[in-house]
C-alpha cells in the first residue's frame, strides 16, 4: 500500500530512520539479556555494549616464589603462566610491566631486564620466564602489571544461580498455578455466559449486556480493600487461610470477565443465525450447540483473550501482592522480582537474569502467537488495562 | 522443587477441573432430571421448555455471582468507605474527600497524573501513527513493528528492571554502566541520578510507559491505515497532492476515529497507572501519583481505608466519562452490537 | 405422511403484525411454495412451521397434532437454509451425521445412513472433506443431505437458491425436482422471492402480501386466473400491464389487465395507441415498451421484431385473456 507516493530517493533515509527507532526500541531489552549473560564481575565495571567487543583490561598477576626456581645453565629460572592458579581473567596478554603505574611498559613476547640482572619475558598466553643469576630468596614472587584483552565471555551462571538459589524457579512454578488457571477458567465462565446473552431467550438479557460492559470502567485498585476483608473473614470464618490459590484465581477471573465477555459475546453472537438454528433442528441442545459449534468455531476469539489474560496475569503484581502471600510456596515471579529489586538493587547479575526468566514466557507467548493477539488487540481496544 | 511441582500441577488440575465439572455437571444433571426423550411426547416437550428456562442460568450463572462478588460489590463498599473513618466504623460525610483536596502530597499526585495524561497519550499516539506510517512503505515492516510492539508483552515490573538499568548510576568518574549515563558522559557531561531528579524524574518514569505502549498504538493505526481505501490516495496523488499533504488532508482524517480510541484507551490506562513508579521509585523523590496515593493510604501505616477510597473514587470519576465515551466511539467504528 | 394445518395463524413482534390470520391446508407430499416480495412474511411463515419462531395465536397442526409448543427438533421437520448453514468445522459425514447424533443413534448406524444418503446424492468421495473445500452446487446437496438423513416427514426450504448463479441456479432446481419425485410422501415447503421458481417447482403455490395470504392455487391457476392486481402483476415475467381509464371503462372494470403476449396491433385505431419507446430483442423474444396514454406497456413479439423504435402502434388486448378488476383491486367475475 501507499506506493503511490513512495518517494524512490528517500527510500533510505525511510529505511534508516525505521532502522533508528528500532534500535532505540530494542536497546534496552538486548541490555538485560547481553548483561543476564555475562559474569557478574564485568556487568559491574563495563558497560554492557562493550560485551562484544574484546575489551582491554588490566590486570595483575603473582608470579611464583623460591620454592619453585629451577637451576638451569648456571641461572636461577621461575617460569609458570599468569592465568594459572591466579585472579586473573584469563585473555590475551597485549602488555606488560612491573610497576602499577605502568602496565603497558613493554609488549607482550618481549624480554626485559629487571633490576640485579633478572630478565622477564611474558608471552601473549600468560606464560612467563623470569631469570636471575643469584637464587631467588623471597617467599612469594613478585608482581607483574599486564594489559590483557577478553574476548567477549558469556555464561549462564547468572541463571543457575537465579534459578536455584535465588528462588526464581520455584516463584516461577508459583507463576504458572496462578496463571494456567486463572487464564482457562474465565475463558469456560465468560464463553458460556457469552453464549447465553448472544443466542439464548432469557430475561434482562439488555439489562445484563450494559451493566457487564459498564463494568470495564472499574479501576482494579478500587476493588482490593472491600475483596480484601471479605477473604479475611471467610478465611476466619471457615478457618482456612485467606491467601489462596483458589482465592486468586477466582480475583483474576472476576477482574478478566467484563472484558472477556465483551469480547466473546460479539464474537459469538456475529456468527451466522442459522447455523444455530440449524443445530436446534438436528435436535441439539443449546449445551450441545455450545459444544460442538459454537466452540470450536469461537476459536479464534478464545485464543486472543487467553493471550490477553495469560499476559496480564503473568505480569500482574498488585493483585499477587494482595491476594497470595509472600512465602516460597505463594510468591510470584513479578513479586519475586520487586522483592529483589529491593533486597539486590546493585546485584546486576540477579536482577537481569531474574527479569529475563520472567519475561521469557510472555515474549515467547507473543511471537508465537501474535496473530491472534493483534486481533485481540483490534477488538478489545477498550479495555485500556 | 519437584513436590512443588507437582503440588502446582495437581492445584491446577483441581482448580480448571473443577471449572469443567460444574459446567458439565450441572448440564448432564439438567438434561438427567428432565430428559428430552421421555417416554410420551407431552412430557418430552414440556422437559424440553424447562431446559430451556434453565439452561440459559446455568450458563450465565458463574459470570454473574464472580462479577457481583468482584466488581459490583467492592464499587459499592468502596463507595460506602469513603464516607467513614480508617477503620470504616464512624461515618465522616465528606471529611475523607475534603481532607483528599487540601493534602499536599494528594495535590502533587494530581499534578503527576495530569502531567503523565499530557505527555504519554499524546506521545504514544504521534509515534505510533509515525512508526505505523513508516513502517507500512517497507517489506520489513512487520517485522519492525513485531519489535516495536514486543515490550507490551513485558510486565511492568520486568520494564522496571531493564528501565533502572538504562537509568543506572555510578559515581562521577567511574566507568557508567547504564546507558543513559553513558550517552551523557560521551558528550562530555556529568551523569545524573535520573529517577531521583524532582519533576524530570516523572518524565523518565514515562518513558517507560511510552516504550510500551506505542507499540499498541503502532498496531492499532497500522491496522486502520491498511483500511484506507487506496483509491482515495491515488485520487490525492493525480490531485497533485505531495506526501505530507496526502498524510494530514486524507490519510488522518479518514482514522481520526481510531486515532481518538487510541488515545482515550491510553489516556485511561495512564489514569490508573500504578506499577511502574511503585516499582522504579515506588512514589519517592515526588513521583506519587493517585493510584499509588491510594495503595499506600490502603496498606501502608496501618491504612486508612476510608482515604484510600477517597481517592479511588476520585479515580473512577475520572476515569468514567473517558471509559463511556470510548467504548462508544470503539462500536460506532466496528459498526457493531 | 404430514398434513399441515394453519388455522387462524397470527404472528406479531411487539405491536407490528407479521403474520395476518393465516389459513392453509397443505396436502400430504405436496410441493408448496411461498412466494412473494420481501418482507412480505413468506419466511417468518416457514420459521413458525419450523418452531424456530414462535406463533402468536392461531393453532399449527402438523400430521393431526397441534405443535405450536412443540420444539423445532421434535416437529419431525428438517430445513434447508438459504446459507445452507453447513458447520463449517465438520466434515460433510459429520454435517450430514449430526442430527443423528443428537438422536442417540449408534456409531454403525450413523455410518450407514450418511453413506446411504452420500449416495443418493452423490456425495460419496466428498464425504471426508470440509464444506469449504465444496462447490456451491455441492454443499446445496449436502444441505439437502442433512434433511434426507433423519427421515423427516416435512422439508421446509427457506430460498435455497438465492445464492447461486444463474446457471447452477437451473440445475439445482432440477435436482430438487428430482428430490420431490424420489421422496413422494414428503411434504416440501418451499420459500422464494422469485415466481419462475415458484411457477417451475410448485404443485401449489401461496402468495403472500404484507402477512396475509392472497391467493392459493397451481401456477397454472395463479397465471391464469389471477384473483387481484397483486397476484396478477406478481406472476409473470414481464409483468403484466395493467391499464386504468377509457379501456377498462369500456370493460366495466376499474383496471385490465393485460399480460405482455396478449396484444394484438391493429391497423385502425385503438383506445390504447401510442409510441414504441424502446425495443430489447433477445433472440427467441423481443419486447416493445409503448408509451400510451395510459402509460408505459411492454408487449411481447416471439422471435425478432421488425418494429423499429419512434413507430406508432394501435394496440387491441386480446379479449379472452383480458383480467378485469374491480375498485378493491380484486377480480370481477366474467
Amino acid at each position: 500500500m501507499l506506493k503511490s507516493f513512495s518517494l524512490e530517493p528517500s527510500r533510505i533515509a525511510l529505511n534508516l530512520a525505521v532502522l533508528f527507532i528500532i534500535t532505540l526500541w530494542t536497546l534496552p531489552t538486548a541490555g538485560l539479556l547481553i548483561s543476564s549473560l555475562r559474569d557478574k564481575n564485568d556487568i559491574a565495571a563495563s558497560g554492557w555494549w562493550t560485551a562484544l567487543a574484546s575489551a582491554d583490561r588490566n590486570q595483575v598477576g603473582r608470579m611464583k616464589g623460591k620454592a619453585d626456581q629451577v637451576e638451569k645453565d648456571g641461572k636461577f629460572v621461575i617460569s609458570g603462566n599468569l592465568f594459572e592458579g591466579q585472579d586473573a581473567v584469563s585473555g590475551k596478554v597485549s602488555a606488560f610491566g612491573s610497576k602499577v603505574q605502568a602496565p603497558e611498559a613493554n609488549a607482550a613476547g618481549s624480554t626485559v631486564d629487571l633490576e640485579g640482572g633478572q630478565t622477564l619475558n611474558v608471552n601473549v598466553d600468560g606464560s612467563y620466564v623470569l631469570t636471575s643469576p643469584t637464587a631467588f630468596d623471597n617467599e612469594r614472587g613478585s608482581r607483574v602489571f599486564f594489559i590483557s584483552s577478553q574476548p567477549p565471555r558469556f555464561t549462564t551462571e547468572n541463571y543457575e544461580t537465579v534459578l536455584f538459589s535465588e528462588g526464581i524457579g520455584r516463584s516461577f512454578v508459583n507463576s504458572l498455578t496462578v496463571t494456567i488457571p486463572a487464564t482457562i477458567i474465565p475463558i469456560l465462565i465468560a464463553a458460556f455466559a457469552a453464549y447465553a446473552l448472544a443466542w439464548m431467550k432469557l430475561p434482562f438479557r439488555g439489562l445484563i449486556i450494559a451493566i457487564i460492559v459498564g463494568l470495564l470502567v472499574v479501576p482494579l485498585q478500587m476493588s482490593l480493600i472491600p475483596l480484601l476483608k471479605l477473604y479475611n473473614a471467610a478465611g476466619t470464618f471457615m478457618g482456612v487461610p485467606s491467601k489462596t490459590y483458589l482465592g486468586i484465581w477466582l480475583a483474576h477471573t472476576g477482574f478478566g470477565l467484563p472484558f472477556a465477555i465483551y469480547l466473546l459475546r460479539s464474537y459469538i453472537a456475529g456468527l451466522p443465525k442459522d447455523l444455530i438454528e440449524s443445530a436446534q433442528i438436528d435436535g441439539a441442545n443449546d449445551f450441545k450447540i455450545f459444544r460442538r459449534i459454537v466452540l470450536p468455531l469461537t476459536f479464534p476469539a478464545l485464543a486472543s483473550f487467553a493471550i490477553f489474560q495469560f499476559l496480564w496475569v503473568w505480569n500482574d503484581l498488585l493483585v499477587a501482592i494482595v491476594f497470595l502471600g509472600s512465602g516460597p510456596d505463594q510468591l510470584v515471579l513479578t513479586g519475586k522480582l520487586n522483592a529483589l529489586l529491593g533486597s539486590r538493587g546493585g546485584n546486576w547479575e540477579i536482577l537481569t537474569a531474574s527479569a529475563f526468566v520472567t519475561i521469557i514466557v510472555p515474549l515467547t507467548v507473543f511471537f508465537s502467537l501474535q496473530r491472534y493477539f493483534v486481533r485481540g488487540l483490534l477488538a478489545g481496544s477498550v479495555k485500556g488495562g | 522443587m519437584t513436590a512443588q511441582i507437582i503440588y502446582a500441577f495437581i492445584t491446577v488440575v483441581l482448580g480448571v477441573g473443577g471449572c469443567f465439572g460444574y459446567f458439565y455437571g450441572s448440564n448432564w444433571l439438567l438434561d438427567r432430571i428432565f430428559p428430552a426423550n421421555a417416554s410420551n411426547d407431552a412430557s418430552a416437550v414440556r422437559n424440553l421448555r424447562i431446559q430451556a428456562n434453565t439452561r440459559p442460568w446455568l450458563f450465565l450463572g458463574p459470570a454473574l455471582i464472580l462479577l457481583s462478588l468482584y466488581l459490583i460489590f467492592p464499587v459499592i463498599q468502596t463507595f460506602w468507605l469513603s464516607f467513614h473513618d480508617r477503620a470504616g466504623n464512624k461515618f465522616v460525610g465528606f471529611a475523607n474527600y475534603a481532607w483528599a483536596f487540601s493534602d499536599d502530597e494528594f495535590r502533587l499526585s494530581i499534578f503527576n497524573n495530569i502531567l503523565w495524561l499530557a505527555v504519554v497519550p499524546a506521545l504514544c499516539t504521534l509515534m505510533g501513527l509515525v512508526i505505523a506510517v513508516l513502517t507500512d512503505r517497507l517489506w520489513w515492516g512487520n517485522l519492525a513493528k513485531s519489535l516495536i510492539f514486543m515490550p507490551l508483552a513485558i510486565s511492568f515490573v520486568g520494564a522496571s528492571v531493564i528501565w533502572k538499568f538504562v537509568y543506572d548510576y555510578r559515581g562521577e568518574g567511574q566507568e557508567q554502566i547504564g546507558i543513559l549515563n553513558a550517552v551523557v558522559g560521551y558528550f562530555g557531561l556529568s551523569p545524573q541520578v535520573w529517577i531521583a531528579l524532582p519533576f524530570w524524574n516523572n518524565f523518565f518514569l514515562m518513558a517507560i510507559l511510552v516504550w510500551i505502549q506505542t507499540g499498541f498504538a503502532t498496531v492499532i493505526l497500522a491496522a486502520a491505515l491498511r483500511g484506507i481505501p487506496e483509491d482515495t490516495l491515488e485520487a490525492a496523488t493525480i490531485d497533485g497532492a505531495g506526501p505530507f499533504k496526502i498524510f494530514y488532508r486524507i490519510m488522518v482524517p479518514q482514522i481520526y476515529g481510531t486515532i481518538l480510541v487510541v488515545w482515550t484507551t491510553i489516556t485511561v490506562l495512564v489514569l490508573k497507572i500504578f506499577d511502574i513508579v511503585l516499582t522504579m521509585t515506588n512514589s519517592q523523590w515526588d513521583t506519587t501519583v493517585l493510584a499509588n496515593l491510594m495503595f499506600d493510604w490502603m496498606f501502608r501505616g496501618g491504612g486508612d481505608f476510608g482515604r484510600g477510597a477517597a481517592i479511588a473514587i476520585v479515580i473512577m470519576v475520572a476515569v468514567l466519562p473517558i471509559m463511556i465515551w470510548n467504548i462508544r466511539q470503539a462500536n460506532k467504528e466496528q459498526g457493531g452490537h | 405422511m404430514a398434513d399441515i394445518k394453519l388455522t387462524n395463524l397470527n404472528k406479531s413482534y411487539g405491536a407490528v403484525q407479521i403474520l395476518k390470520d393465516i389459513n392453509l391446508d397443505i396436502k400430504s407430499g405436496e410441493f408448496m411454495v411461498f412466494v412473494g416480495p420481501s418482507g412480505c412474511g413468506k419466511s417468518t411463515l416457514l420459521r413458525s412451521i419450523s418452531g424456530l419462531d414462535s406463533v402468536t395465536s392461531g393453532t399449527l397442526e402438523i400430521d393431526h397434532a397441534v405443535v405450536n409448543e412443540v420444539p423445532p427438533s421434535k416437529r419431525g421437520i428438517a430445513m434447508v437454509f438459504q446459507s445452507y448453514a453447513l458447520y463449517p468445522h465438520m466434515s460433510v459425514f459429520e454435517n450430514i451425521g449430526f442430527a443423528l447424533e443428537n438422536q442417540g443413534l449408534s456409531r454403525a448406524e450413523i455410518k450407514k445412513k450418511v453413506e446411504a444418503v452420500g449416495e443418493m446424492l452423490q456425495l460419496t468421495s466428498y464425504l471426508t472433506r470440509l464444506p469449504k473445500a465444496l462447490s456451491g452446487g455441492q454443499r446445496q446437496r449436502v444441505a439437502i443431505g442433512r434433511a434426507i438423513v433423519r427421515g423427516a416427514k416435512v422439508f421446509l426450504f427457506d430460498e435455497p437458491l438465492s445464492n447461486l448463479d444463474a446457471a447452477l441456479r437451473v440445475q439445482m432446481r432440477m435436482e430438487i425436482a428430482k428430490l420431490k419425485r424420489d421422496l413422494p410422501n414428503t411434504t416440501m415447503i418451499y420459500v422464494t422471492h422469485d415466481q419462475v421458481e415458484a411457477m417451475t417447482m410448485a404443485d401449489r403455490i401461496v402468495v403472500l402480501k404484507a402477512g396475509v395470504v392472497q391467493q392459493v392455487g397451481t401456477p397454472m391457476e395463479l397465471y391464469e386466473r389471477p384473483n387481484s392486481v397483486f397476484v396478477a402483476g406478481f406472476i409473470g415475467s414481464p409483468k403484466m400491464n395493467f391499464i386504468a381509464g377509457t379501456p377498462a371503462k369500456g370493460l366495466k372494470a376499474k383496471t385490465i389487465g393485460v399480460r405482455p403476449e396478449h396484444f394484438e396491433f391493429s391497423t385502425a385505431k385503438t383506445d390504447i395507441a401510442g409510441t414504441v419507446d424502446y425495443t430489447e430483442i433477445l433472440g427467441s423474444d423481443s419486447f416493445l415498451y409503448v408509451t400510451t396514454p395510459s402509460g408505459m406497456l411492454t408487449v411481447r413479439q416471439p422471435g425478432r421484431t421488425e418494429i423499429k423504435t419512434g413507430q406508432k402502434l394501435n394496440l387491441k388486448p386480446i379479449a379472452q385473456h383480458v383480467h378485469r378488476f374491480g375498485d378493491d383491486d380484486m377480480r370481477l367475475a366474467n
